[in-house]
């Protein structure tokens, strides 16, 4: 495998796709799509099922083609270009090993397609093999391989005929929760040392977040908002995005005053600065939602100004950090998640006390109320 | 957890339906069995004097080994035709959406509908229009069309279960249409295809009703054999024949299921 050392993410585009539409049927699953992947990136597709992003990534194979608009790959228009021309790496979420090949046959198949040396092919499915660590598997068969080993097979499969672009349909779904991050960690080291393009499917939110460099929230087959995880989380641009990623608590507030880049936002007694490119005109004074990140609600002893008064009704321990749900008494009964890291919350605030919610000044994105 | 009196019953009664089903299953080859091994010269049950001269007549009457032999030549090449052919049409009705695609599934299925005496007494009417009466094509052609929507069946419903991730891996991998099928499509379709061509091969080797019209003297297949011998006679050599019959196919049946695994080639199982 050779190693693409200048690597980084430069500003090269290596898959572009130019307002692609797709329609099965009556229905679109694509609406004008446009998205550029730079070279090297790893770039998430992520959203709900039947958002589109398989479409996209069933677009960029070649398994079909586009009703309007066109696909780039390193600058070639590929639209008419089968799947079996276009140097792509795919790997699917029932990793689609042939079950009648062993590994080394697996690995060795996109090489053999492309009359390698029979010496050659030896030494490059050697190396596939060492890279994600199963040398000595040459000679088993995919059914005798456990989950994980099973995805690293489909792994080097798709990596050691160098792609232009790797293809990653929800690889995660299978496997159990340890493994699944042992293998995240895996996958991203892999992808960062060969520095392959990479457009990665899931709808699982916290995989998107951690593993990527950008990734484009779909919904109803549009990108909602296209940005690096940590613009995504903390800047979301719609409703939609700041509830799919991650948890989000909406407050109804009141807009207090507007002033340039930031506005600020009334809840209860406590005042919010918030970025005001989601409030574009609206007026001082007009009602808003607000959403927080249930790490920045804080717990208060009642009395303190607070934005919110209200019930601890629930704990969850999460080992690391702890739940707490509380009901609120407001304008309208709300039921708030307020994360606390440490144990600590789970003694300091029972289930039944009464407390105030205050809010991390700044954190938070408003929408006005539609 | 106690059992009541009548869940008891119910099972009892449940086990002895089985029993007595599976006792009628095999009820006719046990009979037959038994009476081929009998030494008297007609077709009596239970025997009193046992004997294996009746395999020996039925081994050596000329009519039968010229019966089985052209028997294994029209079925060696119906079946194999008819695998062809139907895998052919299996694939194309699994992979292309057709206009006509639903009386296409019905021409090709139709076989299952019109009695085995109409095909054989058409394709003897067609044969004597352009003088073919005499030779194999038209048994060969006749059974083709009996066995071939065994074979579609078989074949179809292995391709609605080969998962097709497969094939489009192998084309991510850049592997070409041609390539794809010979390297992923027909090695994982293996099974489905050996079974079609085994279902076939059995259905053309006993198929008797058409092969009465359109056999002659000289292709006269082994069951037509048999029947003009009851004609004639009625002695165990029939029943010495039907347990040959019989041990054929079981090995031939185990035969597959010692290389391929039976589960995989009568389709029980997935091949996953």
């Amino acid at each position: 495998m050779k190693q693409q050392a200048s690597v980084a993410t430069g500003d090269e585009v290596a898959v572009r796709f130019n307002a692609v539409t797709k329609r099965f049927a009556k229905t679109v699953a694509l609406h004008e799509v446009s998205l550029a992947v730079r070279r090297g990136e790893f770039m998430t597709l992520l959203g709900p099922s039947g958002c589109g992003k398989t479409t996209l990534l069933n677009l960029a194979a070649g398994f079909f083609s586009p009703d309007g608009g066109e696909i780039l790959i390193d600058g070639e228009r590929v639209n008419d270009v089968p799947t079996y021309r276009r140097e792509i790496g795919m790997m699917f979420q029932n990793y689609a090993l042939f079950p009648h090949m062993t590994v080394a046959a697996n690995i060795a198949f996109g090489l053999k397609a492309r009359h390698v040396t029979k010496h050659e092919i030896g030494r490059r499915v050697g190396e596939a093999l060492a890279l994600v660590k199963l040398t000595g598997m040459e000679g088993r068969k995919p059914r005798q391989l456990s989950g994980g080993q099973q995805q690293r097979v489909a792994l080097a499969r798709a990596l050691v005929i160098n792609p232009k672009v790797l293809l990653l349909d929800e690889p995660f779904s299978a496997l159990d929760k340890n493994l699944r991050s042992a293998m995240q960690v895996e996958l991203r080291e892999i992808q960062r040392k060969l520095g392959v393009t990479t457009i990665f499917v899931t709808h699982d939110q916290s995989e998107a977040l951690s593993l990527s460099d950008r990734l484009a929230v779909m919904s109803e087959g549009r990108i909602r908002q296209l940005g690096t995880p940590t613009e995504i989380y903390r800047r979301p641009c719609d409703r939609f995005v700041a509830s799919f990623v991650g948890d989000a608590n909406v407050l109804r507030g009141r807009l207090d005053r507007i002033d340039g880049a930031e506005v600020s936002v009334a809840i209860g007694a406590v005042r919010v600065s918030v970025p005001s490119g989601s409030l574009q005109g609206a007026l001082a004074s007009a009602p808003v939602d607000l959403y927080v990140r249930p790490e920045h609600l804080q717990l208060t002893t009642a009395g303190e100004p607070s934005a919110r008064m209200g019930t601890i009704v629930g704990q969850v321990y999460q080992g690391g950090h702890v739940d707490l749900l509380v009901e609120c008494v407001g304008p309208s009964p709300e039921r708030l998640l307020v994360r606390s890291a440490g144990y600590q919350a789970m003694t300091r605030w029972p289930v039944g006390a009464k407390v105030g919610i205050s809010i991390s000044a700044d954190e938070g994105v408003a929408f006005a109320i539609p | 957890m106690p059992r009541s009196a009548y869940q008891r019953l119910l099972g009892l009664g449940g086990k002895l339906a089985v029993l007595l089903i599976l006792g009628f299953l095999v009820l006719p080859a046990a009979v037959v069995t038994i009476a081929a091994f009998n030494d008297k010269a007609i077709l009596s049950f239970p025997p009193q004097v046992w004997s294996l001269r009746w395999f020996a007549r039925a081994i050596a009457y000329p009519d039968f080994r010229d019966g089985f032999h052209n028997g294994l030549i029209v079925t060696l090449w119906s079946s194999t035709i008819a695998l062809v052919v139907g895998a052919t049409f299996a694939f194309v009705l699994d992979r292309y959406s057709l206009r006509f695609k639903t009386a296409l599934e019905g021409v090709l299925l139709s076989p299952l509908v019109i009695p085995h005496f109409t095909v054989g007494l058409g394709f003897l009417i067609l044969a004597a229009q352009i003088g073919w009466t005499r030779g194999y094509p038209v048994v060969i052609v006749c059974h083709v069309v009996l066995v071939v929507p065994f074979v579609l069946r078989s074949v179809y419903v292995s391709l609605r279960n080969l998962d097709q991730s497969y094939e489009l891996a192998a084309a991510s991998l850049g592997a070409q249409p041609l390539r794809v099928l010979l390297t992923i499509t027909l090695p994982l379709l293996l099974p489905g295809l050996i079974s079609g061509w085994m279902f076939a091969a059995i259905l053309s080797f006993n198929e008797f009703t058409a092969s009465l019209f359109v056999t002659a003297q000289r292709t006269q297949t082994l069951p037509v054999a048999m029947y003009n011998y009851v004609r004639e006679f009625a002695d165990p050599s029939m029943a010495a024949l039907s347990v040959m019959y019989i041990a054929g196919t079981a090995g031939l049946i185990v035969f597959a299921n010692a290389f391929l695994g039976l589960g995989k080639v009568l389709n029980i199982e997935q091949n996953r």
